[in-house]
């Protein structure tokens, strides 16, 4: 019996290894999974509550109203119901002190090609052009008024 | 999005025109098919006892290792945020076959590959841990786990439990690549990818890739240390490589058939994709340079009484052609997948970067980085003691006699 234990000795050593590993795994997996985690489903309970307290970005129309006067110069147009955000970026900080954080400048070429850059996969009422045959180098709002365009 | 346009013929839907998995992700198949294949050839030598093959049988197995250390590092590149993936064992996600897969390497990397090599290498590894010096004497040292035991009845209860082991990483094996081809077929919304055909697809192509694989290595090895090839050995690998080949080829000719008879509303897409865009990647690297011309030369090792010289430049010329095959293969299927619109009415382009994350470079060094960590493990067990000039057993009597190749 003591020398068959001899001869497979160094497989004991090898499964106490393998014992440990599997006893260090699951104390760092005790240490390290939250202990909120799978309360509310396959994710950390507490995460929700992280996401809340990340700052809003967008201020929302209504918020520009305020200042600007977005109903006049949207009035009729194609983008009435485009979101001011949408074009000049996310502007919470500018809405909640305007002294503070300036709107970015923005580059007509670029952005309006994101919408209207040609795109096969888009609507074929979707007005859309091919940026370099259509303006041959120009800027978009060179023709285009930016906030009511026409078609 | 609107840069992509070039690429794009016909309709494409904004969210398809630009490939999301990459080069890195087809070299994500490749490396775990060779693994699951270098394991298999070993595997043959242990359980089925085929003797002519053991030359092999310890390079195979590292072969297996130093691929297998490197199989996750593409999709860690691929992802991003490697020091999530241990969250994955963390916290697994039970319906996720991603997550699985991680147990399953896992347990293939610890359970089988580490100890079977260790078993084997044992009598090894306590010869140097007594004869060794400096750090090589602790490595050693520690690999024995403190025991020194390599009396005769130890030793058989290795090689009883090695069998074990090894009858155990079979499946394993299959599990391991089978689960890659699962990824894909299970896809249902992608017509290339989803068959039931693809997890056996890719296994035997595994097998294939990996024969061919440990044959050019070993005729490497044997090159570099001045050591005679041993013509029995590679004959049975040409020979395994050549009737797996013809088993791989004949799923995928099945697939091919069975797609054309089924005719369903992608075919016309899919054909008309590998008559263009993958027709010099599928039907001349994939089938033509790939497939039929090794198939043809290992033919002729079977059919002809050839010289040697002549048998191991077809091999080795059969070998390099199948590996090229099998990563057409996996690049076809990979990136195949991703050209054609789902809505069947249009076709994308992949632009492979360089230097990026997922370029060009990366992948090449993902490619050469098991080939270095094989050669560091070949160093530090060396795969063939009783040809090796300066480490006859003979010359220790403390290392272990060599079965005759």
């Amino acid at each position: 019996m003591r020398a068959g234990f001899r001869d497979s000795e160094h497989l004991v050593r090898l499964a106490l290894l393998f014992g440990v590993g599997v006893l260090l795994f699951l104390g760092a997996r005790a240490v390290l999974v939250p202990a909120d985690f799978g309360e509310l489903g396959h994710f950390r309970t507490g995460a929700l509550d992280d996401n809340r307290r990340r700052p809003v970005v967008h201020a929302g129309r209504a918020a520009c109203a305020e200042c600007h006067d977005t109903a006049a110069a949207l009035a009729g147009g194609a983008h009435a119901k485009v979101g001011c955000e949408a074009c000049h970026g996310a502007l919470a900080a500018h809405a909640a002190d305007p002294d503070a954080a300036a709107p970015p400048e923005l580059e007509a070429k670029g952005l309006c090609v994101r919408c209207h850059g040609f795109n096969p996969a888009r609507p074929a009422s979707h007005p859309q052009v091919d940026p370099e045959a259509h303006a041959e180098g120009a800027s978009c709002t060179d023709c285009h008024e930016a906030h009511s365009p026409a078609a | 999005m609107h840069n992509l346009l070039p690429g794009v013929e016909g309709f494409m839907y904004p969210n398809e025109m630009e490939l999301q998995w990459s080069v890195l992700i087809v070299l994500y198949p490749f490396i775990t098919g060779l693994v699951a294949g270098a394991f298999i050839l070993a595997s043959l030598e242990r359980v089925f006892n085929l003797e002519a093959i053991r030359p092999t049988y310890r390079l195979a197995l590292l072969t297996a290792l130093a691929f297998l250390i490197v199989a996750p590092l593409p999709l860690q590149l691929h992802l991003g945020h490697p020091e999530r993936s241990i969250e994955m064992f963390l916290t697994p996600h039970k319906t996720s076959a991603m997550a699985m897969f991680g147990f399953v390497y896992l347990w293939y990397l610890l359970a089988v590959l580490v100890i079977e090599i260790w078993l084997e290498y044992r009598p090894y590894i306590v010869a140097r841990a007594q004869s060794a010096a400096g750090w090589s004497r602790w490595f050693y040292r520690a690999a024995t786990l403190g025991s020194y035991n390599l009396s005769p009845r130890a030793l058989r209860i290795d090689d009883r439990i090695g069998r074990l082991i090894t009858v155990v990483g079979i499946p394993s094996a299959f599990l391991l690549h089978g689960y890659v081809g699962f990824i894909f077929g299970s896809i249902k919304a992608n017509p290339w990818w989803s068959t039931p055909l693809m997890p056996i697809v890719f296994l035997f192509s595994a097998i294939v890739s990996g024969i061919a694989a440990v044959l050019l290595i070993y005729f490497v090895y044997c090159l570099a240390r001045g050591i005679p090839l041993d013509m029995p050995c590679l004959d049975a690998m040409g020979k395994f490589l050549f009737y797996a080949f013809l088993v791989d080829f004949g799923l995928e000719m099945l697939d091919l058939v069975h797609r054309n008879y089924e005719a369903d509303e992608s075919l016309k897409t899919l054909s008309f994709m590998v008559e263009t865009r993958l027709f010099g990647s599928q039907i001349v690297l994939q089938i033509i340079v790939g497939t039929l011309a090794p198939l043809l030369l290992l033919g002729l090792t079977q059919l002809l009484s050839l010289t040697e010289a002549a048998r191991k430049g077809l091999y080795a010329t059969a070998g390099a052609l199948t590996l090229i095959g099998i990563f057409a293969m996996r690049w076809n299927v990979v990136i195949g997948g991703q050209l054609f619109s789902k809505s069947f009415l249009g076709y994308t382009t992949y632009k492979m970067e360089f230097a990026t994350r997922e370029g060009l470079l990366p992948a090449l060094v993902l490619i050469v980085l098991p080939f270095l960590i094989l050669w560091a493990l070949v160093r530090i067990f060396p795969p063939m003691l009783e040809y090796d000039p300066g480490r006859k057993p003979e010359a220790n009597p403390a290392l272990p006699a060599e079965p005759e190749a």
